[in-house]
């Protein structure tokens, strides 16, 4: 059984912003809306600046589905986490709690009028009829129902993003780790998908792991 | 009149109980319910969609899968 996770390789990533706007256009977000940003930390220091791109990392135990006071977040069966927005308050509690500030909330209106609560879906949609219009306007375009991945990994020009199935994702960036000697460390994914257990498999691989993998 | 007092004690003392008062953290979803994405048609050849029969969730996760590997550009550029 497939459990969609996203994982960015800090030493690939190029702060091109390629992810951010295929993000955008894929999924016409509104202004002011961003699913995905690249963070970059220790800008202009040579040999520190890294940085990373951050959405909704569809977290194993997700704290935003803990808070929610109406309910509307679930899972789906391949550990995508998605909301309905039509019972969504726009209260922002999630936003509080998600250690990854993903929950966006569009201010159209006057006054600091908050909108309800738009995230990353892992261009899966939400829960309306797939392919629709209005799953289209709602959430944005629902890719894994056209067997495609999020349009974000998929456009990433160096594949420091990867998207998809946990195991696969880990397995590429495991070889990735071996063939070049350095920078194993996954940001995020201790946060998102637990310290990790034998039969989770959610934890990332330790470099005597991948050595003894080859 | 004992028992009226007995009575009257029991009741007047019947909200002083030492009840559990944590919330037992289940969360249910409350919205709509949503389809599963193996639950549709693939897409043509010419939209660059998988090939999967519509409700065979093993056929898509195999397709998905295979999408997944091309991240992998060691292994599309030895193939």
């Amino acid at each position: 059984m497939a459990r969609m996770k996203f994982l960015c390789d800090a030493e690939r990533c190029i702060e091109c912003n390629g992810c951010v706007t295929a993000c955008k256009n894929e999924n016409e977000v509104p202004w002011g809306v961003n699913r995905r940003r690249v963070v970059t930390i220790n800008d202009g220091v040579v040999g520190a600046e890294k940085s990373i791109s951050v959405a909704c990392m569809h977290c194993s135990d997700a704290p935003c589905m803990a808070v929610c006071p109406v309910d509307c977040f679930y899972k789906t069966d391949d550990g995508v986490v998605l909301h309905d927005k039509d019972l969504c308050i726009g209260c922002g509690y999630c936003f509080y709690a998600c250690p990854f500030g993903a929950p966006q909330f569009p201010q159209s209106g006057a006054f600091g009028l908050r909108g309800k609560m738009d995230k990353c879906t892992f261009c899966a949609g939400g829960p309306e009829p797939d392919q629709s219009e209005v799953e289209f306007k709602k959430y944005g375009r629902n890719r894994l129902s056209e067997g495609k991945l999020p349009a974000c990994a998929e456009m990433c020009s160096t594949k420091a993003l990867l998207g998809g199935d946990g195991d696969v994702i880990a397995d590429i960036y495991r070889d990735r780790v071996v063939r070049r000697g350095k920078g194993s460390e996954v940001w995020g994914w201790g946060t998102a998908y637990g310290p990790g257990n034998a039969s989770g498999g959610s934890s990332q691989p330790q470099p005597a792991q991948r050595k003894a993998t080859r | 009149m004992i028992r009226i007092v007995l009575l009257m004690a029991l009741l007047s003392l019947s909200a002083c109980g030492e009840r559990e008062q944590i919330a037992e953290g289940k969360r249910s979803y409350q919205g709509k319910p949503d389809s599963q994405p193996w639950n549709n048609e693939p897409l043509g050849a010419e939209h660059r969609g998988g090939k999967w029969t519509k409700g065979d969730r093993a056929s898509w996760e195999a397709d998905i899968k295979a999408r997944q590997l091309a991240q992998h550009e060691y292994k599309r550029i030895e193939q």
